[in-house]
């Protein structure tokens, strides 16, 4: 019967690590599904397609040109390889419908390819913006323009985030690549020495008083919510960093990596603390016994021994500082720019998650691109746990501990 | 005990039966939506109606669907949305509940009291960047928009910059508060808000769409007489054949009394 038993609960607990690894490994496969999607979409908005003159010698245009040309940034053809042709833009609204009549253009608007093709006929500089179902085919006088892939290239390397410009959405994420590291790498530089400061004086140098009081408030600090942080944040740091600097505006990298640092401080604390608690009585005595002072116990062998622990808090603080999402999203100004310095708003890469995945259209090319967002970000902090793995296992394998 | 199951199953079941109608979209919209819906449903305490946010967009496509009846949104309906309607063989109706005024707002200590919409234009698509260059003191001119999710941000876009992209790399706020927040505290701020947010803090700007001949500064009465440029409607959309189901609420709201609490909401009644 106790054999039975025992049986059942082994049986359970293999489950339970079976189901939990599982799940992982199917969220990773459903985020890279999703995410990977982007690139099979076509770089124009879905539904509609664009036209030009047969006149004009263009046959294919890059994202970024066609938003430059619809920005009216680009205003001739020459500059993109065609004829001295001025560019005219048709974008296809409503207000077209109203300038014929009904007969003219049919009961389901079935003449309405036509009359789209007349006025791309009529106009030799034209790009026109129409939806698929009405676009003029097979007739004199209209081309209608290749559409390609959203390249991997183009997302990662692009500069522009502006998901939702049309005809041609702009999916560059290198700034907010960038900004997420930097805003975190501040952070955790401003944190680390901090966070190991109160680890040591909490572990080694407090008394029992102190540390009753101390680690329950630090603690405290963590059970925080992250809006409340980021309030906290937008009301008191913001406009400091803004008259203390004199900026012309407090939202930067650096009130994000200020917020950041307090919220992961208890997390790089509480992990570091714990490490050295651990450190064997016995090994604090032999030091102290063979001469050595009480600082010198502590940098010469407490935290030599905690090493692997003192990583560990690292890496979760880092986690911490690439993840947070809500706090960062309402003190760094949320502008995709590569940051320069530290004084500029950034756009972080959960913030940006956070703020459009409500309204993106499931299944669309943005919804995708945040997925890929998403995988970006598991890759970030996959590598940052490896090789804080690494450096751990290597540092205690050439102490010998 | 039998018979307290049977009450229960009896009850459950007659649920559906009741009116029961489904608000879905816009988050403009919202706040409206739930005080019209929580007065119609005092008023009519056998009717029961529930509203949902998600943005315009979300509330159309589940009103293609069918998972809402009414969809409420702040910009028109697209034109391939229409379609995508009737080509499933339906009609879709639109009715304007209400009117939104989008305020130009900037710090209470800047000088420049108008701006015409070529030089909002050109402020938020980059091409402006000082305030001397429109009239105010030397300072660097941060523009702050909201996110690119947003109806607001799309109407904005459409209204004020005629479809041309913002510039890259503008502050992007994920809320109106937000907005308010951050024009109030920097000098050189320029933002856009729904016209119920405007409080004290920050200062509303004269907007002109006739290249400067006549400024306006947003308020009910100008945004109703037609002055103030920057004005858009709230829609209902619902599918024709639905018609009986939703009428009565969509009654209460064009009411009277419906109304009145669009203008206490802060938006501007029919």
């Amino acid at each position: 019967m106790k054999r039975i038993l025992e049986r059942i609960v082994e049986l359970l607990l293999t489950i339970s690590g079976a189901i939990t690894t599982i799940v992982i490994l199917l969220i990773v496969v459903f985020l890279f599904r999703e995410g990977l999607g982007l690139f099979q979409s076509s770089n124009v908005e879905k539904g509609y397609c664009l036209c030009v003159n047969t006149e004009n010698t263009v046959l294919q245009l890059t994202p970024f040109q066609i938003k430059q040309i619809f920005d009216e940034e680009i205003d001739n053809w020459e500059k993109l390889g065609g004829p001295d042709e001025e560019i005219v833009v048709f974008r296809f609204s409503d207000s077209f419908l109203d300038s014929y009549s009904e007969e003219e253009l049919g009961k389901n608007l079935e003449f309405l390819p036509e009359k789209l093709g007349e006025v791309i006929r009529g106009t030799p500089g034209i790009i026109a913006y129409l939806p698929v179902q009405y676009q003029p085919i097979n007739q004199r006088g209209v081309r209608i323009l290749q559409d390609g892939k959203i390249k991997l290239s183009d997302f990662l390397g692009g500069s522009e985030w502006i998901p939702t410009a049309t005809p041609s959405p702009q999916f560059g994420v290198l700034p907010l690549i960038l900004g997420t590291l930097w805003v975190s790498l501040f952070a955790i530089l401003i944190a680390l020495p901090l966070g190991l400061g109160v680890a040591i004086y909490l572990s080694e140098l407090a008394g029992e008083q102190m540390r009753k009081i101390l680690k329950p408030a630090i603690e405290l600090l963590a059970g925080i919510p992250s809006v409340v942080y980021g309030f906290f944040g937008l009301v008191i740091i913001v406009p400091l960093i803004q008259k203390g600097f004199h900026l012309p505006v407090g939202e930067t990298a650096f009130a994000g990596s200020i917020i950041l640092a307090i919220m992961a401080l208890p997390t790089i604390i509480t992990v570091a603390e714990d490490a050295m608690q651990t450190t064997p009585q016995a090994m604090r005595e032999a030091s102290l016994a063979l001469g050595a002072n009480h600082w010198q116990t502590i940098y010469k062998v407490i935290i030599p021994y905690s090493i692997s622990g003192i990583s560990a808090a690292v890496v979760l603080g880092i986690g911490r500082a690439i993840g947070e999402t809500m706090a960062v999203l309402m003190v760094t100004g949320n502008a995709a720019v590569i940051p320069h310095s530290l004084f500029e708003p950034v756009r972080t890469i959960p913030a940006t998650i956070a703020a459009e995945l409500g309204e993106a259209p499931s299944g669309g090319p943005h919804y995708q691109a945040l997925f890929m967002l998403g995988c970006i970000l598991f890759l970030i902090t996959l590598v940052v746990s490896i090789s804080a793995e690494i450096i751990s296992k290597n540092k205690s394998q050439a102490k010998g501990i | 005990m039998k018979q307290f199951i049977l009450t229960v199953l009896i009850v459950i079941l007659s649920l559906p039966l009741i009116y029961a109608q489904k608000l879905k979209g816009s988050d403009t919209v919202l706040p409206l939506s739930q005080k019209e819906a929580e007065r119609y449903m005092k008023a009519n305490p056998s009717a029961s109606v529930t509203i949902t946010g998600g943005g315009s967009g979300v509330g159309i496509a589940a009103l293609m669907e069918g998972t809402t009846d009414i969809a409420q949104s702040s910009r028109k309906i697209k034109f391939d949305e229409k379609q995508k309607i009737q080509e499933s063989g339906n009609t879709v109706k639109e009715v304007i509940i209400a009117y939104d005024a989008l305020a130009v707002i900037v710090h209470p200590s800047n000088k420049v009291k108008n701006l015409t919409r070529e030089q909002l234009d050109g402020i938020f698509t980059g091409k402006i960047t000082n305030w001397k260059e429109v009239g105010g003191e030397d300072l660097k001119i941060i523009p702050y928009s909201r996110e690119t999710s947003s109806g607001t941000y799309e109407f904005f876009k459409e209204s004020v910059l005629k479809n041309k992209n913002y510039k890259s790399g503008i502050m992007s706020m994920p809320a109106t508060g937000a907005i308010v927040q951050s024009v109030s505290q920097t000098k050189g701020a320029i933002g856009y808000i729904g016209l119920a947010y405007l409080n004290k803090e920050v200062k509303a700007i004269g907007v002109s769409y006739d290249k400067g001949k006549s400024y306006a500064l947003p308020s009910i009465a100008t945004a109703k007489d037609g002055t103030y440029p920057i004005v858009r409607p709230l829609f209902y959309y619902y599918i024709a054949k639905s018609e009986k189901k939703v009428k009565p609420f969509l009654d209460y709201v064009l009411s009277a009394t419906g109304q009145k609490t669009v203008t206490e909401i802060g938006f501007i009644a029919l």
